[in-house]
């Protein structure tokens, strides 16, 4: 029922506080042994940390995928995008995100039957308003469950 | 450090990956879905057993590449996941530098890279790539 309208959906901006119990526990989830993020107390974000903004993203907001109708048995995560521009967050950084469902279309899958790839875009603002990192994330809704 | 196209960073392994890592970091990340724990979930879903959480491969994908090139250097990481990883997987890690470019904004110096995660059975789980200032 919704028209092509170029609009985005835009969830509702969020904070999103680096803490350094969550970035240590990150790190070492992820293999990681740095010093760097294991005993200097303002550690920078591990590259892929930012998929924590799970945690901070308040309940009852706008549902982007409001038209879609998502099986989380046929969900992958096709691909993951992390750019920085410039040195990555650190502990004791407030940033604020902002997601939008950057575009949803529908392919012939490989093995017949049609997929969805679905492809939100979150903005990483730091506390002067510039834009500090960006994520990309591509998600694949197969045309059905394994057989 | 000194970086030019055609380098390769040392191979590095990750695992054998336990269902206990894909606890930690489903725990870490926020990423609950159940097909990564529950094992009733997964076979309801159709697959032989609990998978691998995508992120956590790129996770070891992104530790390698920080612990060689720097936890402050890190630019940009684009993954594309491939093959799912299972239980008791290995991965190894891999990477070459394919470019040396100057980021016309900010004049800094970056490696663009290439880098593979692949499992034991020489199946890719990861193709990637990175950009690092150095």
């Amino acid at each position: 029922m919704s028209d092509e309208s170029t609009a985005k959906p835009e969830g509702l901006p969020f904070q999103m506080p680096i803490e350094l119990g969550k970035v240590r526990e990150f790190a070492r989830a992820t293999g990681g042994t740095s010093p760097d993020y294991l005993e200097n107390p303002s550690a920078p974000i591990p590259p892929t940390f930012l998929r924590t903004q799970v945690f901070w993203t308040p309940a009852g907001g706008p549902n982007l995928l409001k038209d879609v109708k998502l099986d989380l048995r046929r969900i992958l995560h096709g691909e993951q995008e992390y750019e920085f521009f410039g040195p990555p967050p650190h502990v004791g950084d407030e940033l604020t995100v902002t997601t939008r469902l950057d575009s949803v279309e529908e392919k012939d899958g490989k093995r017949g039957g049609k997929m969805l790839v679905i492809v939100f875009i979150s903005d990483f603002t730091d506390g002067d308003g510039a834009l500090v990192a960006r994520g990309r994330q591509t998600l694949i809704q197969t045309g059905g469950v394994p057989a | 450090m000194t970086l030019s196209i055609g380098d390769r960073l040392p191979e590095r392994t990750f695992g054998p990956i336990s269902r206990t890592d894909l606890v930690k970091y489903q725990g870490a990340s926020g990423d609950f879905n159940p097909i990564h724990h529950d094992e009733e979930f997964a076979k309801r879903a159709g697959f032989p057993t609990v998978f691998s959480v995508g992120m956590l491969q790129a996770g070891y994908v992104a530790t390698y590449l920080v612990d060689a090139l720097g936890s402050e250097n890190v630019r940009r990481l684009r993954v594309r996941f491939e093959e799912q990883v299972w239980p008791g997987d290995i991965i190894s890690c891999t990477a070459e530098v394919k470019g040396i470019v100057t980021d016309p904004a900010s004049g800094e110096r970056r490696a663009e890279l290439e880098v593979i995660a692949t499992r034991q059975t020489g199946g890719v789980a990861i193709r990637g790539t990175s950009s690092f200032a150095f």
